[in-house]
């Protein structure tokens, strides 16, 4: 049997993440595997269905929000936790999608940037985010009820599991004839209409699965990491996802996950570098965005004349 | 309630609508020529703040030198970005000229915040303008009175010029088929890096008044900006006078939710794009594209 080339790298890919915790730090690792699955979600958006946007730390930070307080207030065991901020992340997807899939292009962008600005200023004003101090201590519990999140190790594969899992979801979605009428109303808005497609339909699942996806992703880092604050919800977290998914590859497969491992170590790097972490994150921005549009994983791609 | 409280309330929503106003319209005026949202729209006016205390702090340079300054120097540096920057994202998709001027609004933002925190830079009202008229309904202070005047002055001037003027004629010739005015002669280059430049100036003009109101602090110009989108968003970029209008709209309803129910201040603007999107999703003042 020839495997394809994205399927072999995709088998490395998993067994480096199988062995990675003898060589890297779980908790780095883990941070990096929420923050690949939050891009890949993100990517449905932008890399298949052509819209950009600027507001998804509302299903991120709204899903970590709902999960912690869900795990720690109510008590609720960790699955139902996540499940709960995940829905909770699909139903703002919902609101927030209808809104703002009645303008396109650039305005769809703003739109999606104020409505998640107005989310931030109402978490930072309800009781039970706990304002600047956010949610803390949430207890991690055992997932299933058989696998202790306390443990670095234990959590770290649970961790990889539901990226993993988050990924195939994506990847499904992508390659399903649903994924073909998305690229299709990403090149040719109007001739997909004139075909017959209910664009705004399209657009809104897909913002939707994008928006749970997000949530999954949020949701998951709140309980590993014991903690939902304001930074899960800012427009900067917004604007990082968007790197991430630039840096590693708009509308590939790989790159959102390439592109969040590149930038949460570059992030860990320069924490102790005295230099101000946003002003560089931002001229990678603009590095990539003026000669490296393609991303890491485009432009091998292209390159090699390989889909990844 | 008493008439102090609520004329207090709408001043103070008024200035913020002039800031609105004044972004919102450059805004357009970027949008008009290149296409792009600027996003580094607000930390030019964070910039402006600065470069207005700067100028005071280091240099003894006062308030009404640097009004005039510091747009200048701001506007060149604004027309330096567009030529090494923009230039270069032409013909693209506009979302790359969105997230090109993100990374300029974060190098700008985090570099400021790296020298001076995250807290504000005091910057007093010119001598001139200290004190203030009692109305009989409200006290006026002077500073905030000449605020809304030269920043209605300003927009208004803006407005005629690109509505009125020969130059502004040959502006809308090149924004509307930047290929028939360039081959009537026009030079559509320079024209678009000048524009460019003069809303930067605009956004800089603010930023000097608003230091003495709210002091020059690194994160004033994204708080600002995300509003400002979404005053544009209401208001439509098809219309000039559409921005304007939506500014100064904005900042009075602003204003008027800190009277009657303050938590919800900080939001009502975003409230009403949503109504606005449900209602009318072209926008106020918007044209269907």
């Amino acid at each position: 049997m020839r495997l394809s080339p994205l399927t072999s790298l995709t088998l490395v890919a998993l067994a480096l993440l199988l062995a990675a915790p003898w060589v890297v730090y779980p908790a780095f690792l883990m941070k990096a595997l929420c923050f690949a699955l939050f891009a890949a979600a993100f990517n449905l958006l932008l890399g298949y269905a052509g819209l950009l946007s600027f507001g998804h730390a509302a299903f991120f930070g709204g899903a970590a929000y709902v999960t912690a307080h869900a795990a720690k207030v109510w008590g609720w065991p960790p699955e139902l936790a996540i499940l709960g901020g995940t829905l909770a992340a699909a139903a703002l997807g919902l609101a927030m999608g209808a809104l703002a899939i009645r303008r396109q292009g650039i305005y769809f962008a703003m739109t999606t940037l104020a409505l998640a600005q107005m989310l931030f200023f109402l978490f930072l004003q309800a009781p039970f985010t706990g304002g600047e101090d956010g949610i803390q201590g949430v207890p991690q519990g055992r997932l299933l009820g058989l696998i202790d999140l306390g443990q670095p190790t234990d959590a770290y594969y649970a961790v990889l599991a539901i990226a993993a899992l988050g990924h195939l979801a994506l990847y499904r979605i992508v390659h399903s004839p649903f994924g073909q009428v998305l690229k299709a109303v990403r090149d040719n808005e109007a001739r997909a209409r004139s075909l017959g497609y209910e664009v705004d339909r399209y657009k809104l699942t897909a913002f939707v699965l994008s928006a749970t996806l997000a949530g999954l992703a949020g949701g998951t880092k709140a309980l590993v990491f014991q903690i939902a604050t304001l930074t899960d919800v800012q427009w900067q977290m917004s604007g990082e996802v968007v790197l991430m998914t630039l840096l590693g590859g708009i509308g590939t497969v790989a790159g959102p996950a390439v592109g969040a491992f590149l930038s949460v170590g570059l992030e860990s790097a320069l924490a102790t570098s005295g230099l101000p972490v946003p002003a560089v994150i931002g001229a990678v921005f603009i590095a990539c965005v003026l000669v490296f549009r393609r991303g890491l994983v485009g432009e091998i791609g292209a390159r090699l004349k390989i889909r990844l | 309630m008493s008439v102090q409280v609520l004329s207090g309330q709408l001043l103070l929503g008024l200035i913020n609508g002039a800031f609105y106003a004044l972004l919102s319209l450059g805004l357009a005026v970027i949008f008009g020529v290149l296409g792009i949202i600027n996003f580094a729209h607000g930390a030019f006016y964070m910039v402006g703040a600065f470069a207005a205390w700067g100028l005071a702090t280091y240099l003894d340079i006062g308030y009404w030198p640097a009004l005039v300054l510091v747009p200048l120097a701001l506007g060149l540096a604004g027309m330096g970005v567009e030529r090494l920057m923009l230039k270069r994202l032409a013909g693209l998709d506009p979302l790359y000229g969105l997230l090109a001027t993100f990374g300029l609004a974060l190098v700008l933002e985090g570099t400021f915040r790296q020298v001076y925190g995250s807290s504000g830079q005091p910057y007093p009202v010119p001598e001139a303008l200290q004190g203030g008229v009692n109305l009989g309904f409200m006290f006026l202070p002077l500073y905030r009175g000449w605020v809304v005047a030269a920043s209605i002055v300003v927009c208004l001037a803006t407005w005629l010029a690109i509505e009125r003027t020969a130059l502004g004629a040959r502006l809308r010739a090149a924004t509307e088929r930047p290929d028939m005015a360039q081959a009537l002669g026009l030079n559509v280059p320079l024209l678009v890096t000048v524009t460019f430049g003069v809303a930067v100036a605009l956004a800089a003009f603010a930023g000097v008044m608003a230091a003495p109101v709210y002091q020059a602090n690194p994160l004033m110009g994204s708080n600002l900006i995300i509003v400002v989108f979404a005053v544009v968003v209401i208001g439509g970029m098809g219309s000039l006078s559409g921005a304007i209008l939506s500014g100064y709209g904005l900042g009075l309803a602003e204003g008027l939710t800190k009277v009657f129910y303050p938590p919800a201040a900080n939001i009502v603007v975003f409230v009403i794009m949503a109504l606005v999107l449900l209602v009318r999703p072209a926008g106020l003042f918007g044209r269907v594209n």
